[in-house]
């Protein structure tokens, strides 16, 4: 990274600002025994997207989201088919180039020793250190970028372990910059967040994948953000991509309904975008509509 | 922001050695048979300079053939627990690990003991039998730490209470099964009950196995320590871990591998002896923090402090005779576990 660059608080390399994240007929089938029937099959998929754009992945539960994100991110062979990021298939990097290229948010970060928000960040680090890997003023530089871009300088010194769940998700996903990936995956960043937190998330990441030029896939629950904020959504449901497209492609009400088992309306909110509102107000997508 | 650097580390490591040094002068010094710290000194440097020659014979015998070459057992044996222990905690993600909490020091004295059985029968030349005890031992240790992580795992990941139990229930059977065969062995030349179930340190060194445990300890030890960096991203999961470029797999092999070539080693020498492993990555912890890159030379040089401190106060306290340095580090270990055990649950 140029000098220039890092003055000017970039956090991303350089290059591969235009890269492509592409799932090829896709499938992948899970079984406890390999002689039996497969517990759980994903049937081939496709789909695609570029830097700059947030691709949200919804679906209920256990149809097959994680499972697709881990396929993404390439810590899982697809049975076939392929996972491409820039022509390279994701799941035959070698973990070093793999954690330079594809950065992970997982739900939950939990530390077995305390250890405070910048240690956590530099750890972002790692893959493009040497044996020992004492960080360098370079690594120091891009950790606190990272720190800023989510607006978390202020909590550079403090323990992990003594922040709030919304501050912990910003340290985490700080790390995540760090790594200066191509690719950015959350698993349900909104899970334990209060509404306030969850807005503040999302805007944090439409702003990043604009600025840093990430591909940004999540998982979620979240019907209403994924809509608000996502540029493609796709919809699964027991291991099956139903469609994928733009929120106003994908939010139809009979196939929410159909998909989530329970009573919506879609109506298309002030800015352009499809709201969901549901009925009954339990179970499925309902927390979506608060 | 203030990461580690080489200046920040070596300062740490030159003052634990320090205290090591100065720890290694009282040991010298202390014992039934009483010496002056000038007198001391003199002679220390005088045998730096002309080796033994010159001192008078017992007190020379004393000093340095009995207590000097125990003194650095004692360092080898601390250093060696100590990193093991350090390792284990990091990988198994659970601040209880040890080496003889998780029965892998009783399985390197049951590899040693059939490795001393076994030996008559084989044809060896004596520098090929030298290696066979911690070779045995090192065995042992590996197989008692695989079996331990099998047993400890639920749904695919390791849970903590179900390893401890394993562990614990492991060791109890392994000690059982030593008092077995230590039976059958009675007569031969080996180590007695106390060595193997607590450890000793009063049983000197063969010349030849020095080598060995040398070359050993440094291979092992430096092994982990090219690690150090990889277990820190593993304290937060081996799924956390390999999404930042940590490869998970290697590093498992290389430090289970490692810990068991230095629990083995240690065992071999010293018997059983208990949760040095676990008190002394604690202690360096709260002074140095979490950061393996400085946590395990911490814990080497720590380790040699207190295993060369409880066999100084095991040598003292009930002088003339003696206790097994066991049985201090478990009055000092045994506490400091219930106590981490009560604060994790609570």
């Amino acid at each position: 990274m140029s000098s220039a660059a890092r003055n000017m608080g970039a956090v991303t390399a350089a290059v591969r600002t235009n890269a492509t994240l592409s799932v090829e007929q896709v499938s992948y089938a899970y079984s406890a025994n390999p002689a039996q029937a497969p517990l759980f099959t994903l049937e081939a998929m496709s789909l695609q997207a570029r830097s700059g754009e947030i691709l949200a992945i919804l679906g209920p539960n256990a149809c097959g989201k994680s499972t697709l994100l881990k396929l993404i991110a390439g810590v899982l062979a697809p049975l076939s088919g392929k996972v491409t990021l820039d022509g390279i298939a994701t799941h035959t990097m070698t973990p070093r180039l793999r954690a330079q290229r594809i950065a992970m948010v997982q739900q939950e970060s939990q530390l077995l020793f305390p250890s405070r928000a910048w240690e956590f960040v530099l750890q972002g680090r790692h893959p493009y250190g040497k044996t020992l890997r004492f960080e360098t003023d370079e690594d120091v530089q891009v950790a606190r970028n990272a720190l800023a871009q989510v607006g978390a300088e202020h909590l550079t010194d403090r323990w992990m372990d003594k922040i709030s769940g919304g501050e912990k998700q910003r340290v985490i996903l700080a790390r995540a910059l760090a790594q200066q990936p191509t690719l950015l995956l959350l698993d349900e960043p909104t899970l334990h967040l209060d509404i306030a937190a969850q807005v503040d998330l999302l805007d944090t990441l439409r702003k990043l994948a604009s600025v840093n030029r990430y591909i940004v896939v999540v998982v979620t629950h979240e019907l209403n953000l994924a809509a608000q904020y996502a540029d493609q959504v796709a919809l699964l449901q027991r291991g099956r991509c139903l469609r994928v497209g733009s929120p106003s492609n994908v939010y139809q009400r009979e196939l929410l309904e159909q998909v989530f088992q329970t009573p919506l309306t879609v109506e298309t909110g002030p800015s352009g975008r499809p709201r969901v509102h549901v009925w009954s107000g339990g179970a499925g997508g309902g927390s979506g509509a608060a | 922001m203030r990461p580690l650097t080489w200046r920040r580390l070596l300062l740490r490591c030159a003052a634990l050695a320090g205290v090591l040094l100065i720890v290694m002068v009282l040991a010298l010094k202390l014992g039934a048979v009483q010496v002056s710290l000038y007198g001391l000194g003199r002679d220390l440097i005088h045998y730096a300079l002309h080796s033994s020659a010159g001192l008078s014979s017992e007190y020379s015998l004393i000093i340095f053939d009995i207590r000097l070459p125990r003194i650095f057992l004692g360092i080898f044996v601390g250093a060696s627990l100590a990193v093991a222990g350090t390792s284990f905690q990091a990988l198994l993600r659970n601040p209880l690990a040890d080496p003889y909490v998780l029965g892998v020091s009783s399985g390197a004295a049951v590899g040693a003991i059939v490795a001393v059985m076994i030996e008559p029968h084989l044809a060896l030349t004596p520098d090929a039998a030298v290696l066979l005890t911690p070779v045995g031992a090192f065995l042992g240790a590996l197989i008692t730490i695989a079996g331990v992580y099998l047993l400890g795992r639920r749904d695919g990941e390791i849970d903590s209470t179900t390893l401890l139990l394993a562990g614990i229930i492991t060791a109890s059977f392994l000690n059982a099964l030593i008092m077995l065969l230590l039976n059958w062995l009675s007569g031969r030349d080996h180590g007695g009950m106390a060595f193997w179930l607590m450890g000793d340190l009063s049983t000197p060194l063969q010349n030849n196995v020095h080598w060995v445990i040398r070359i050993g300890f440094f291979v092992a030890a430096g092994a982990i320590y090219t690690t150090a960096a990889d277990l820190n991203l593993l304290l937060a999961g081996e799924k956390e871990a390999m999404h930042l470029g940590v490869d998970v797999p290697r590093v498992r092999v290389v430090v289970y591998v490692a810990a068991s070539i230095l629990t083995g080693l240690a065992v071999s020498v010293s018997g059983s002896i208990g949760y040095v492993g676990l008190l002394v990555p604690h202690v360096m912890r709260m002074i140095f923090g979490s950061d393996h890159r400085i946590l395990i030379p911490a814990a080497a040089l720590g380790g040699a402090i207190a295993v060369v401190l409880a066999d100084m106060l095991a040598r003292t306290v009930a002088a003339p005779s003696e206790l097994p340095v066991g049985a201090m580090t478990a009055l000092a270990g045994a506490p400091l576990f219930i106590y981490l055990l009560r604060r994790r649950l609570a």
